[in-house]
């Protein structure tokens, strides 16, 4: 008994100083009475302050933020920026910001202008918030070890000239970004020279571009997000060591759309994702020492765009299903590895009952490599000629990557747990 | 227009073997094609193929041997106070009514049955649409020629002429000029061909995903389009018309 009661009385004491140490007053922020505007509250507040903005409607803009406070909303206060100027400007760290509805950010063709903007900051958080009708949504630069969480993010652009992106980082270190969602912004997701940072569990969708855009941004992770209906996918640009995984891309369809660009790239894993009805599954250029395995290509129209540039990748254990061509290249060359892939078109035998096919597979059709070099020629899908030139090739190869080939074909489905 | 002569040339044929054996191939082949696959997608590709395939050939052999077939009932009709044109109409629609009969539900009940959608409607109707064109086709053959051997061999270079000759000319044509913009005289190029025109029909609703890229947006431009959609079923029916009425016109001026 002695015992425990001493370690009540430690963490009593131990609670009480942290209190004492840790947490401000609390401020609030009321339409009605006291502190009219955050900006006052900010003007009277110190580091360690809670700013409790209540519910409300409150017409401000350019809010610095430069003392270690939180700004918590109750019921989601609107702050309308009324295309003015930005919203918040965060400049010192471990500022909290969460529950807040942010309105109306200015178009600017010079400034980038933003709902939050955190700079030069360590340590923040941004939670929970609704960021409407933005230009730029979110916006880090030069900070480090930051979550942004929860926030759901709305814009209405127009023209890729006159937008700005939803979640923008630029030269950033150990970012989270988790659950977000982000939607009609050039960008969904942006970043440039970011490093270590993971992108967890995030939906971005309709955006102009790309729903996530990457370049120069080595050492990040992306998982488990959905990225659907986006002008163009998702590009991965001129960086290495990247992990995606369990990320489901969809509904990417035109002439320039792809599930995943990949341009420049190496050293990446690509696990576990789901291609659904993209033009393009993946496009790859130039990119080498990639793994794509285990993930699923389903009616596509084509699942992997390889140009002649790319090496040493190695494709295995990936299901395609449906797709109008499984792999396109414009080489004649292959310096990749295809292995324990299932594909839906293989028409091979087992013997021996392993579930793997005694006859090699060659995922690529002549009559992909003519489309390649004809576009037109896609009219004549499905016609009997194309039909007749792919079997003449298949019975003397002549045209077709001699190596592109899978020795192991699976005979079901590859499952993965 | 005599209906008694339809009647009875429709009912015939309804019973013979050969239309309930190709209703019978054609269901079987539609059911396992739809029911031991279980992707609707492949399911629709490989109906696209019978369509492409079987229902030109079939309707164009046997639109011509029963056409020569039945000869010598067509000239004793023809002893009796009957028009011709009463007698051609009759000859064309019992053929094309019965084959389409047995297309449509032959194909038609899988289809239906597994779920009908816009797909399905495409199929059966432009399937419906090659049966009435390819028998136009058997009887301008079997009007122009006398001779049966040479009216079937016309028939079947036709059909292969339609089906692989024509995409291969092409395709040569694509490779040869593939320096130039051609979308626009391919769209032009592939409607005059009926088996392309409904195989691009019905390709725009099973593989828009590949169709969307680059060129074929273009292509999807024109044939999905209503007006496009229009057009290339108004072409299908002239593919009918034209055929039948040259051979009419033979058939009425014909020494028999």
């Amino acid at each position: 008994m002695v015992r425990y009661s001493k370690i009540f009385i430690h963490i009593f004491i131990f609670t009480f100083l942290i209190n004492n140490l840790c947490s401000g007053k609390d401020i609030s922020v009321c339409s009605v009475r006291g502190y009219k505007t955050v900006k006052s509250a900010l003007e009277n507040s110190s580091d360690g302050d809670r700013i409790i903005i209540k519910k409300g409607y409150y017409r401000e803009n350019n809010i610095i933020v430069d003392k270690r406070v939180q700004i918590l909303g109750e019921d989601n206060p609107v702050i309308d920026l009324e295309f003015i100027n930005q919203g918040f400007i965060v400049r010192k760290d471990s500022v909290i910001i969460r529950g807040l509805e942010i309105r109306n950010i200015k178009v600017s063709y010079v400034q980038d202008l933003s709902a939050i903007k955190i700079e030069n900051s360590s340590g923040c958080t941004v939670e929970n918030n609704i960021l409407y009708n933005t230009f730029f949504a979110l916006y880090l630069a030069n900070s480090d070890n930051c979550l942004v969480k929860g926030n759901k993010i709305t814009g209405f652009a127009q023209t890729e000239s006159s937008s700005g992106n939803g979640i923008h980082l630029w030269k950033c270190n150990n970012i989270r970004i988790e659950s977000n969602e982000t939607s009609g912004h050039r960008d969904g997701i942006y970043f440039e020279f970011v490093t270590n940072t993971r992108i967890l569990n995030n939906y971005s969708h309709n955006n102009l571009r790309y729903g996530l855009h990457f370049m120069f941004s080595d050492s990040n992770s992306y998982m488990k997000n959905l990225f659907s209906e986006n002008g163009a996918g998702v590009a991965v640009m001129y960086t290495k060591n990247i992990i995606m995984e369990e990320n489901i891309f969809t509904g990417n369809w035109g002439p320039a759309s792809y599930g995943i660009l990949l341009k420049d790239i190496s050293r990446s894993v690509i696990r576990r994702n789901k291609f659904i009805k993209n033009t393009i599954g993946i496009f790859m250029e130039g990119s080498d020492k990639m793994n794509i395995e285990e993930n699923e290509f389903r009616d596509n129209g084509y699942a992997v765009k390889v140009f002649g540039n790319c090496s040493s990748d190695t494709l295995i254990r990936n299901n395609f299903i449906g797709n109008t061509f499984d792999i396109s290249t414009n080489s004649s060359r292959n310096e990749n590895y295809y292995s324990e892939n299932y594909w839906d078109k293989y028409k091979g035998y087992d013997m021996n009952k392993d579930y793997t096919g005694d006859v090699p597979y060659r995922p690529v059709s002549l009559y992909s490599m003519l489309v390649e070099k004809v576009p037109e020629s896609i009219i004549m899908m499905r016609s009997f000629i194309t039909d007749i030139i792919d079997f003449t090739e298949k019975a003397i190869p002549v045209f077709i990557p001699e190596s592109l080939v899978d020795e192991k074909p699976k005979m079901i489905l590859n499952e993965y747990n | 227009m005599n209906t008694k002569i339809l009647k009875y040339i429709l009912l015939d044929l309804l019973r013979s073997k050969f239309i309930i054996s190709y209703t019978l191939f054609l269901f079987l082949m539609s059911m396992s094609v739809i029911y031991i696959g279980h992707d609707s997608s492949k399911a629709a590709v490989s109906i696209l193929n019978i369509i492409l395939f079987v229902v030109p050939l079939v309707c164009i052999i046997f639109g011509t041997i029963h056409f020569y077939n039945s000869r010598e009932f067509i000239e004793f009709l023809l002893t009796q106070p009957v028009a011709r044109k009463s007698i051609f109409w009759s000859e064309y629609l019992g053929i094309s009514g019965s084959l389409s009969a047995a297309f449509i539900i032959g194909a038609g009940v899988p289809v239906i049955s597994a779920g009908i959608n816009i797909t399905g409607v495409y199929l059966l109707v432009t399937g419906t649409m090659l049966t009435f064109i390819f028998v136009s086709l058997a009887f301008l053959s079997s009007t122009i020629n006398n001779d049966k051997v040479r009216g079937v061999g016309l028939s079947i270079i036709l059909w292969l002429y339609l089906s692989v000759i024509f995409d291969g000319f092409v395709m040569m044509i694509f490779y040869m000029f593939r320096d130039y913009p051609l979308d626009k005289y391919i769209v032009a190029l592939t409607s005059l061909n009926p088996v392309d025109l409904s195989r691009i029909l019905i390709l725009l609703q099973i593989d828009i995903s590949a169709l969307m890229g680059f060129t074929g947006a273009t292509f999807q431009k024109f044939f999905g389009s209503i007006t496009g959609k229009f057009i290339s079923l108004m072409l299908l029916l002239l593919w009918i018309v034209i055929p039948a009425f040259i051979s009419l016109r033979i058939f009425n001026r014909k020494n028999f």
